[in-house]
Order: structure tokens, then C-alpha cells, then sequence
């Protein structure tokens, strides 16, 4: 009896929280048809949001990706002063507001800052793609590297060491050994930067200027719609991005088993 | 950090697949130029004109009044999630029913779905003209509610895997000994998980405590009654008091910092729990 009564408690605080609402957001966008819908993600401001957020995303990713990789072997099995020091910076963009992380962009390259010099040399930084480039880097660097620093220390080095007793040159062993063995890992960490990339809106908001078909990603759009009290708009352009949402936690579906 | 080191193993003097100098260097420094530059900038902004410009911004009353809404949401966050978080990795774990799968996949929507339309859907269902009749918009409760959606996977997604690893033969020890079912989860489940739950709570009310997107529209953002901090700190950014906004940042910021030491600590004490 109890053990009903707790399921059915979970089950329902889920769809009160997230299902139905997700589920109301689909029959929003829908329900004037599917015409309507695809008439407002395919006006051009946002097809012009949807191609910069995956422009941002496409810098972002690879960057933290490259950064991830290198980080995580340097915490996992660097001798050097200055490491758990390093551990905790590399945390610490989870536990900021994105709002601050706007913030403090602005004020490093606004003006005044100790960078703001660099916009009279005609690098604009602030309420440009750059900026916005910046702000998704920041939010986004933490998840390759949690994801790999747990499987590198459970690999151990043994293999690698083999492989160089037999020869092998340091990148032939990290592109044969390493590479393979955290390549899951660094699966999941991708998914999970990629979407935190096309997702953030706070630290975005903050830089971008929010000047429309210029410098509003898909979900400064959306808020641009619900602000404008065109619901079509942000119905359909949630649809979009709730679309990538779920493909995400299907492609984490896919990666997880295989080491976790 | 010493428990990590053993499972490495021995210091060995192999360099394979190590990075060397150069590729440290060029990791830290992208570090640096990403996230350090920038937030040594905002602390550095945050002094004004000196300490008494500083608190007084921090002080300012509507910043007051947001922080204290945003630490008392925070905490009711962190309270609703450590009961519902650990309820669902319960069903998750130890029910049977069809679809647990789909179940367990939705889990892990609230981390891929875009704040801002976690703030739609919830203004959708729960806001004026909604399909329920139910209207929190603009309200604290309905603040909550964006809250509590982005927060849902970090106690579940915590809990779940001690409670897959929990012995169940202790359980049936206990029951065989005539203890009632609850008796069960008070004195042996509920110790064993405690610290996950702890370091799931953690994690839930730092993120509940710098959150914007899920919020800035179904709070409606009234200063002195559903204005958090994040929203109040982009206020003043927009109208230009900098200064202010960093203050305000930076006392997030020390508040975030802790939580995130007291993570660490929790993490501690259950590995040492663990060993034991």
C-alpha cells in the first residue's frame, strides 16, 4: 500500500513539475496547426537566432572540448604545485549565477575595464558575437573535464606504460590507449556542453545587447517573443530548442551504459 | 585528494599521456582568460569607491530584500528536493512499473531544456490563462516552481546510485528483527544515504541561488516581493549602476563559494564513511 502511494507521489510531483508542463508547451505551439507553427521558427530573425546559437555553440564546444581533455589528464596525473587549486577553479563556473558571469565580462571589456581598450581598436567584444562566444565558454567548461577525471583515474596508467615500454611515441600512446579508453566519456561530455551552449540565456543576455537578427541566440529570441506577447513565436522556437533538449537526453541514454 | 592519488597508483616516472608543460600552460591559460580575468575584474569593480561604497550598495534595500528572498527560496528548494529527490530514486530504484525507463530518462530534461523555456512552460500551465485555473505567475510560489524544475535531477541523480549499491540484506536483517518498514528507512536506508542527499541538497540550493533564466519570467520580477538577486544584479546592470551589480555578485558569489566548499567537505566524509 505504501509502496503505491510512493509511486504514485513521485510520478505525480514529475508530471505536475515537468511533463505536463513540457507536454502544454508542444500543444501551444501546435495547436493552430503545423503550418503555423513552422511559419514562426522560419521567419528570418529566427532561422538568423537559430544559425548563431548553433555558430556559438560550434566555437564554444570544440574549444571546451580540446581544453576538457588536457585539463583532466593534467588533474588526474600532473605532479605539480597549485592542483587542487586548479581542481576548484575549474568547478567554479557551476556555482555562479549566469548573471554574474555576464557581468563580470561586461565589466572586464566594457568601458573602463581593463580590457575595454580593445574595442578602439575596433575589437568589439561586448554586444557582439565574441562576447557572447566568451559568455558560452564560461558557463559550458566544467562538463568534459568532470566527465573524464573519473574514468582516467579508473583506467589507471598501466596499459600506457606498456605501450611505451614497447616504443610507443607520448602521442601514439595517448591517440592508441588513452584516447579510446575516456572516449565515452568525452561523448557525454560533449552532449552535455552542447547543450548547455544552445541553452544559456542569462550570461548571454548580459553581453549580447540583444539587438535582434544580429546578436539574439534562439533563447533570447524566445524571450524576445514572450516580451513582444507574440506566444506563436516563442511557443514554436521552445518547440526547437525542447526538441534538442530531448535529443540530448537520448543521446546521454546512449553513451551512459557503456561505462557507467 | 589522498585516496585519489592511491588509486593512480605510485608516482610513475612513465610521461605517457601526461601533458607536458606547453599544453598545461596553454589549459591554464585558457582558464585564466575565460573564467579567472573576468572574475577577478567583477571583484575588482565590486569595491566602488571603497569599502563604505561597497556596503552601501550591497546594503541598499531592495538588494537586501532580494537576497533575502533569494536565500529563503533557496532553502525551500533545497528542502522540497531532498524529500520529492529521494522519494523518486527510491521509485526509481526499488519499483517495478512499466515505462521506469522513460521515467528515469526524463530525469536528466530539466539539465538539457534551456531555462528560458523551462520558465515558458511553466508560465504556460501555471500562469494567467492557464489550462488548470491555477494562477502563481508573479507570485513566490510560482518563483518556486521554476526553481524546483531546474533543481529535480541534482538529489535524485545523487541518491540513485547509493541506493543501488545499498545492501539489501541489512534491510531484511532489520525486518526479520521485527522492525516496521519505516523503522527500516529511519535507522538503516535513510544513514546510509544521507550524504548523497546532503551533497544532492548542496548542489540544488547553489544552483537555486544564482538562477535567472527558469525565473526572469514567471516571477514578474517585482522589486521587494518575487525580485531574486539574479534579477535584481541584471536590473542594475541595465540601468548602469555597475557597481552595485557587483557588489550584489559578490556577495552571491561568497555565498556560492561556500556551499561549494561544504560540497567538498560532505564529499569527504562519504568516502570516509565508505571505507569504513
Amino acid at each position: 500500500m505504501s509502496r503505491y502511494l510512493l509511486r504514485f507521489g513521485a510520478l505525480g510531483y514529475l508530471a505536475f513539475l515537468l511533463l505536463v508542463p513540457v507536454g502544454f508547451v508542444f500543444y501551444r505551439a501546435f495547436e493552430h496547426g503545423f503550418a503555423h507553427a513552422w511559419a514562426a521558427v522560419t521567419t528570418p530573425e529566427a532561422i538568423h537566432a537559430l544559425e548563431l546559437t548553433l555558430l556559438i555553440a560550434a566555437i564554444a564546444v570544440p574549444a571546451n572540448t580540446v581544453f576538457g581533455i588536457v585539463m583532466a589528464l593534467a588533474l588526474v596525473r600532473g605532479r605539480f604545485a597549485g592542483r587542487g587549486l586548479l581542481n576548484a577553479a575549474v568547478d567554479l563556473p557551476l556555482a555562479l549565477s549566469p548573471v554574474i558571469v555576464g557581468l563580470a565580462l561586461v565589466l572586464l571589456y566594457g568601458r573602463g575595464g581593463w580590457l575595454g581598450g580593445l574595442a578602439g581598436h575596433g575589437v568589439r567584444i561586448l554586444f557582439a558575437v565574441p562576447g557572447m562566444v566568451l559568455a558560452t565558454m564560461f558557463v559550458s567548461l566544467p562538463f568534459v573535464v568532470r566527465e573524464v577525471v573519473p574514468v582516467l583515474r579508473e583506467i589507471g596508467t598501466e596499459q600506457e606504460q606498456a605501450a611505451e615500454t614497447l616504443g610507443a611515441h607520448p602521442f601514439q600512446v595517448f591517440r592508441r590507449i588513452t584516447l579510446p579508453a575516456i572516449r565515452w566519456a568525452v561523448a557525454y561530455g560533449v552532449v552535455l556542453t552542447t547543450a548547455r551552449a544552445i541553452g544559456e540565456f542569462g550570461a548571454v543576455s548580459a553581453v549580447s545587447g540583444n539587438i535582434e537578427g544580429q546578436t539574439q541566440t534562439l533563447p533570447l529570441y524566445v524571450k524576445a517573443q514572450v516580451d513582444g506577447f507574440d506566444t506563436a513565436g516563442a511557443y514554436a522556437s521552445s518547440v526547437v530548442l525542447a526538441l534538442i533538449a530531448i535529443a540530448t537526453v537520448v543521446a546521454l541514454r546512449v553513451i551512459q551504459p557503456k561505462e557507467h | 585528494m589522498a585516496a585519489d592519488a592511491a588509486v593512480v597508483g605510485a608516482p610513475s616516472r612513465s610521461r605517457a599521456a601526461r601533458p607536458g608543460g606547453l599544453a598545461l600552460g596553454l589549459a591554464t591559460g585558457y582558464l585564466s582568460v575565460v573564467v579567472l580575468l573576468p572574475l577577478a575584474a567583477l571583484v575588482w569593480a565590486s569595491r566602488g569607491q571603497g569599502p563604505a561604497e561597497f556596503w552601501q550598495q550591497a546594503t541598499a534595500p531592495e538588494a537586501v530584500a532580494a537576497l533575502k528572498l533569494t536565500l529563503g527560496l533557496a532553502a525551500a528548494c533545497a528542502f522540497v528536493n531532498a524529500v520529492a529527490g529521494t522519494a523518486i530514486a527510491w521509485v526509481l530504484v526499488r519499483d517495478r512499473f512499466r515505462g521506469k525507463g522513460l521515467v528515469d530518462a526524463v530525469i536528466d530534461l530539466p539539465f538539457a531544456l534551456p531555462t528560458i523555456v523551462a520558465g515558458l512552460t511553466l508560465l504556460a500551465l501555471y500562469g494567467p490563462g492557464g489550462p488548470f485555473g491555477l494562477d502563481v505567475a508573479f507570485t513566490r510560489i510560482g518563483t518556486l516552481f521554476a526553481l524546483l524544475f531546474v533543481t529535480l535531477p541534482f538529489v535524485v541523480r545523487a541518491v540513485q546510485p547509493v541506493l543501488l549499491e545499498l545492501d539489501v540484506e541489512m534491510e531484511q536483517a532489520a525486518a526479520s528483527l521485527g522492525a516496521g518498514s519505516f523503522e527500516v528507512f529511519r535507522r538503516i536506508v535513510f544513514p546510509n544515504l544521507l550524504p548523497a542527499i546532503l551533497s544532492g541538497v548542496a548542489l540544488a540550493f547553489a544552483r537555486a541561488v544564482g538562477e535567472f533564466g527558469a525565473v526572469v519570467l514567471i516571477s514578474g520580477n517585482i522589486p521587494f516581493k518575487t525580485e531574486v538577486s539574479s534579477v535584481y544584479i541584471f536590473g542594475q546592470l541595465q540601468s548602469g549602476n555597475t557597481s552595485g551589480a557587483a557588489a550584489v555578485s559578490v556577495v552571491l558569489l561568497v555565498i556560492s563559494l561556500g556551499v561549494l566548499l561544504g560540497i567538498g567537505g560532505v564529499r569527504r566524509w562519504r568516502t570516509r564513511y565508505d571505507r569504513v
